[in-house]
């Protein structure tokens, strides 16, 4: 959507400063003038640099429009989803934009991180595609499926694709997880907590071990930068208050 | 493929940081002072043994300004840690969550103005 004060035909001359970096060599900036619409993404400006200045630039995206989580990067110091974030959003004509790939990942190449620790502690929490909607309703409680929508069967209820599309920002802003990579993270944890209804002893164990819901020290980055709605600092919080009620209920004989 | 290195240094890093992680990093910062300061309070009890002589000298050291501050210093870093310290025992309870910014500016704000109202009853009695 276009602001009334700024021309959308207007094109802005910004310096990219972007972290290069391969085979482990060790990591340098390069700098590349772009000119590019404020009404364009940052990831267009990547792209800009690939494709008129170094081809050997090396950097992952894939859908454009938020649904892969594959353009994760740091954009002035902040994780963003490059795809989504809109240049005018990060910076002013004649500005500077600095990209660096997710911190708390190893490098592969240039803006490229190996997001394989993540991959295997969502398959290690099971982490659901689909989740029930009362679990993660829509834009809070307001949104229901219409009338004419086929009810669930008796005792089911509806379910809804599950917000988050992976893709590390929220490890890459966690400071829990920059000092121990083998913390869970905030989207293993919120992904357990989505099961909470329905939650079995070894996740809950998982949850409540040194490497679970402890280790948060309630910063909050990863639900500030979560660019799905999936608010992680939240659901490790709740995932707290039912680990603490399960052992009070230990404790009282289920009297809580 | 080797791990991300650990780059705990992060904790400290200004950068790119949201409310919640100011507050993390005051948290932080205000927690190594203040273990600092017990290190250093029983360093000088310990002066105690070693006859009045010795701690006396260090009691007319302390009346100075710049010891004033540092014991300033160590009033407003217990009250934030202390505040910010329920804020997050709340959190922890899922209580506050949604509102876990305005919990801090609250317990920034009360961490001041305490610290000023010692500030003031030190540097003017």
């Amino acid at each position: 959507m276009n602001r009334p004060d700024t021309d959308p035909t207007a094109m802005w001359h910004l310096t990219y400063i972007i972290y290069r970096q391969k085979d482990g060599q060790p990591p340098r900036y390069e700098t590349f003038q772009v000119e590019i619409s404020p009404e364009e993404y940052v990831l267009d400006g990547v792209e800009k640099v690939w494709a008129f200045h170094d081809r050997s630039l090396t950097f992952r995206h894939a859908c454009h429009h938020s649904t892969c989580g594959a353009c994760g990067m740091r954009v002035n110091g902040r994780e963003k989803l490059t795809c989504i974030t809109q240049i005018r959003d990060v910076a002013e004509d004649g500005g500077t934009l600095t990209i660096e790939p997710l911190r708390n990942f190893p490098v592969l190449s240039d803006l490229v991180v190996d997001l394989g620790p993540l991959y295997r502690k969502m398959e290690a929490v099971q982490a659901p595609s689909v989740i029930p909607l009362s679990r993660a309703p829509l834009e809070g409680d307001d949104i229901a499926p219409p009338e004419e929508t086929p009810r669930p069967e008796a005792g089911g209820e509806f379910i809804r694709l599950s917000d988050c599309i992976e893709c590390g920002l929220c490890i890459s802003a966690c400071p829990s997880a920059a000092a121990d990579p083998d913390y869970l993270g905030p989207a293993p944890l919120a992904a357990i907590q989505l099961q909470s209804g329905s939650l079995n002893a070894d996740l809950l164990a998982l949850a409540d071990s040194r490497e679970g819901v402890w280790r948060c020290h309630s910063a909050y980055e990863c639900s500030a930068v979560c660019p799905a709605s999936v608010n992680p600092g939240w659901r490790i919080m709740d995932l707290r208050r039912l680990i603490a009620k399960a052992r009070l209920q230990a404790v009282f004989g289920g009297r809580t | 493929m080797k791990p991300a290195p650990k780059r705990p240094a992060l904790w400290f890093s200004p950068a790119g940081k949201g409310a919640g992680g100011w507050g993390f990093m005051l948290n932080r910062l205000s927690a190594i002072g203040l273990s600092v300061y017990l290190y250093l309070h029983l360093s000088v009890l310990g002066k105690l043994a070693r006859g009045p002589e010795a701690f006396d000298t260090f009691i007319a050291a302390a009346k100075s300004p710049l010891f004033t501050l540092g014991e300033l210093l160590v009033i407003g870093a217990a009250l934030f840690h202390g505040l910010n310290g329920l804020r997050i025992a709340l959190n922890s309870f899922n209580i506050g969550v949604p509102r876990q910014k305005q919990w801090l500016y609250a317990a920034l704000a009360l961490s001041i103005l305490g610290t000023l109202i010692f500030a003031m009853r030190m540097f003017t009695s």
